[in-house]
């Protein structure tokens, strides 16, 4: 999910948060909401919840594919690689072993394999996630310094359709029996 | 910034409740989510001091260091010679320090990545420590090649960059792919690390004292702000990545053991020396995990998280592991004697009686068959200092085992061609100034980052106190 403000009148708000004390409150805060039609949504928490990303219905992560991609790119690159240099540009007789040795250069393929898939890995998840992005809206509640603490936070965005006004996502977050709510200047 | 213990608010776990004893022993003391990321965090932080004995261990290490740069000044005016290497021993201590390092690396990536994988919580209090020495270890490892070329300057001739000499490297030969397999096998531990990290650097950044601590980790922590779909996808890279890494940890020293088994070299060109070197590589990384986890819990008081219950499963590991090596030291003798070759039975025999090196051979007999078997003792395996004695003892066990296989190139099948080798003092100075290079990079981990994952500790506390009850980026990894 990116925070992609595409609307045209950017709301002065980026939304309103609610801070929770501990993991299940924040796992059931985030099934209300959900169940409560609000789709623009982030959960917040100091270790990964796998529920949390279910109730927002983000329930597979594209990162496997891309680092399968990775990894035959890689693996494919690292193979031809080795049967060019060594059996068609730099042919080198080395006690009778054929040019094209194909199990010799396995072990060379298989390593690019590894590597290509984990830089590229790596580099889907910074770049899906935004990352790096050293301001946030989120950051602006002074709380918020305990997401990586002790503390969980669900946040509804103002661009969520059912965000008419902050007042009316209050109300709804504080049945939620928060510790706090905060609105979220942009 | 909150940095004062938890109010008595809605919701929150008592502060100063005392919690039942961890159900596997694996965390001690009353601790919450925020009191884990407090002592772990508060290293970093400089809110506990330095302890005193990080000042004579980081100076030694220090000492050494520069009489590593001090030989390789020398080496690279002087040329490989300044070694005791020459014929028939063209491989001296280089290579086994070599062999030597990156094994100690490999119990680093497999705490991080198989344990993951097989679900074992207890690696959540050491895999980040183990993994900082992975990457140490490498590096101290990946020196010695480097140096070992006699040219070291023009090392990029390793890779296949075009050259207008049109001159590719040999892909047929097990150098060539040692050079592929350290080089993917650092940068790999690196970016598993790193992706490990940037949680704990977001807290750092959350909790860090002044402008310069702040900028610093901000900027390495990129902006992390756990939201909930950026976690499902670290997760999911972060199994991806132990899955990938399981293979290449046996890959790696798979292919180092390749150096010498695909040569024709009687003892050497054996099928058993890929699944030997991959056990006798976590073997000595265990006992590296231990050498480590030990004074931590000392100097930094982290009992709490590495339990004596860590160190009896290190242990433990460590038993398993030897015997596999054990079964390999057997296996060489049997096929030897077995296979009725002419060579590899004459070739034994100098390696156990007749050469001039058969002390060394039972050095490492003795070294890591017969005392790691103390292992077998509960008392052994949980009394600190026990248990650091025979990993040492595994240490130089360890390098021994590489320095048998390098010296029994001294018998050849002519007597005409015999030879003998000595390490010089250059050697020496070159081997223990990789120890201070790892010593000072292992001490300076320590101070600036956190040496054990707080968000997976977090995660590890049972639910009453704040957790999941354990890492479970098994099933959470979608």
């Amino acid at each position: 999910m990116t925070h992609a403000h595409d609307d045209t009148a950017a709301p002065a708000t980026y939304g309103v948060m609610a801070e929770f004390g501990t993991g299940d409150d924040l796992i059931a805060a985030t099934r209300k909401a959900a169940a409560a039609g609000y789709t623009r949504m982030d959960g917040y928490s100091p270790y990964p919840i796998g529920e949390v990303a279910d109730a927002l219905g983000f329930p597979r992560s594209e990162i496997g594919a891309i680092m399968f991609i990775g990894a035959l790119c890689g693996a494919t690159f690292g193979f031809l690689l080795q049967f060019w240099a060594n059996g068609i540009d730099y042919p080198l007789n080395v006690g009778g072993k054929p040019f094209f040795s194909w199990p010799m250069f396995a072990p060379i393929t298989w390593e690019l394999l590894v590597l290509t898939a984990s830089l590229s890995g790596v580099i889907g998840l910074f770049a899906l996630c935004g990352l790096p992005q050293p301001y946030h809206p989120v950051f602006n509640v002074p709380q918020f310094a305990r997401a990586t603490r002790d503390r969980f936070f669900l946040c509804i965005e103002a661009v969520d359709p059912l965000f008419d006004t902050t007042a009316k996502t209050t109300t709804f977050l504080a049945t939620l029996n928060p510790i706090s709510i905060e609105e979220v200047p942009e | 910034m909150a940095t004062t213990a938890p109010t008595a608010a809605p919701h929150t776990y008592g502060a100063n409740g005392t919690y039942p004893p961890h159900p596997e022993g694996l965390i001690g003391g009353n601790h919450d989510l925020a009191s884990v990321g407090d002592k772990i965090a508060s290293v970093v932080t400089m809110e506990t001091p330095t302890p005193k004995a990080w000042w004579p261990i980081f100076l030694v290490g220090f000492g050494l260091l520069n009489g590593l740069g001090i030989a390789l000044l020398y080496l690279f005016y002087a040329g490989v010679g300044i070694w005791g290497i020459n014929q028939p021993v063209a491989w001296g201590l280089a290579i086994v320090n070599f062999v030597w390092w990156i094994g100690i690396g490999h119990a680093g990536t497999l705490i991080s990545a198989i344990l993951l994988l097989l679900h074992q919580k207890w690696r959540t209090s050491i895999n980040r420590f183990a993994e900082a020495m992975t990457i140490f270890a490498v590096s101290c490892a990946g020196l010695f090649p480097l140096i070992h070329m006699g040219r070291p300057w023009l090392f990029y001739w390793l890779y296949p960059i075009p050259t207008n000499m049109a001159v590719w490297p040999q892909f047929r030969s097990p150098l060539a792919w040692d050079v592929f397999a350290v080089t993917t096998y650092f940068t790999v531990s690196v970016v598993f690390w790193y992706v490990g990290l940037v949680p704990d650097l977001a807290l750092l950044r959350d909790v860090a004292k002044n402008k310069w601590q702040r900028m610093i980790y901000g900027s390495l922590a990129l902006g992390w702000r756990g939201s909930a779909i950026h976690w499902r996808r670290y997760e999911k890279l972060y199994l991806l990545l132990a899955g990938i890494g399981t293979p290449l940890v046996f890959s790696v020293h798979t292919v180092v053991s390749f150096d010498f088994a695909v040569a024709v070299v009687p003892l050497w060109h054996a099928t058993i020396f890929p699944p030997f070197f991959v056990a006798g590589a976590i073997f000595s990384g265990f006992a590296m995990v231990v050498w480590l986890a030990i004074p931590l819990r000392r100097f930094y008081g982290m009992g709490d998280f590495i339990t004596t219950r860590h160190l009896d499963l290190c242990a433990k590991v460590m038993i398993a592991t030897g015997f596999l090596v054990s079964y390999g030291y057997f296996c060489e003798v049997w096929m030897a004697w077995y296979s009725h070759s002419l060579y590899e039975w004459e070739s034994t025999m100098q390696r156990m009686w007749a050469g001039p090196y058969w002390w060394s051979y039972w050095a490492l007999i003795t070294t890591n068959t017969i005392i790691p078997q103390l292992l077998w003792f509960r008392k052994v395996r949980v009394t600190e200092w026990m248990l650091f004695l025979v990993a040492g003892s595994v240490h130089i066990g360890m390098w021994f085992e590489r320095y048998v296989i390098v010296i029994s190139l001294s018998r050849d099948h002519l007597p005409s061609s015999w030879g003998r080798y000595a390490p010089t003092p250059w050697d020496y100075l070159t081997m223990f100034g990789s120890v201070g290079l790892f010593i000072v990079m292992f001490t300076v981990f320590l101070r600036v980052l956190p040496m054990i994952s707080i968000t997976e500790m977090r995660e590890m506390l049972p639910f009453g106190q704040g957790g999941r009850d354990g890492h479970s980026v098994m099933e959470n990894a979608k």
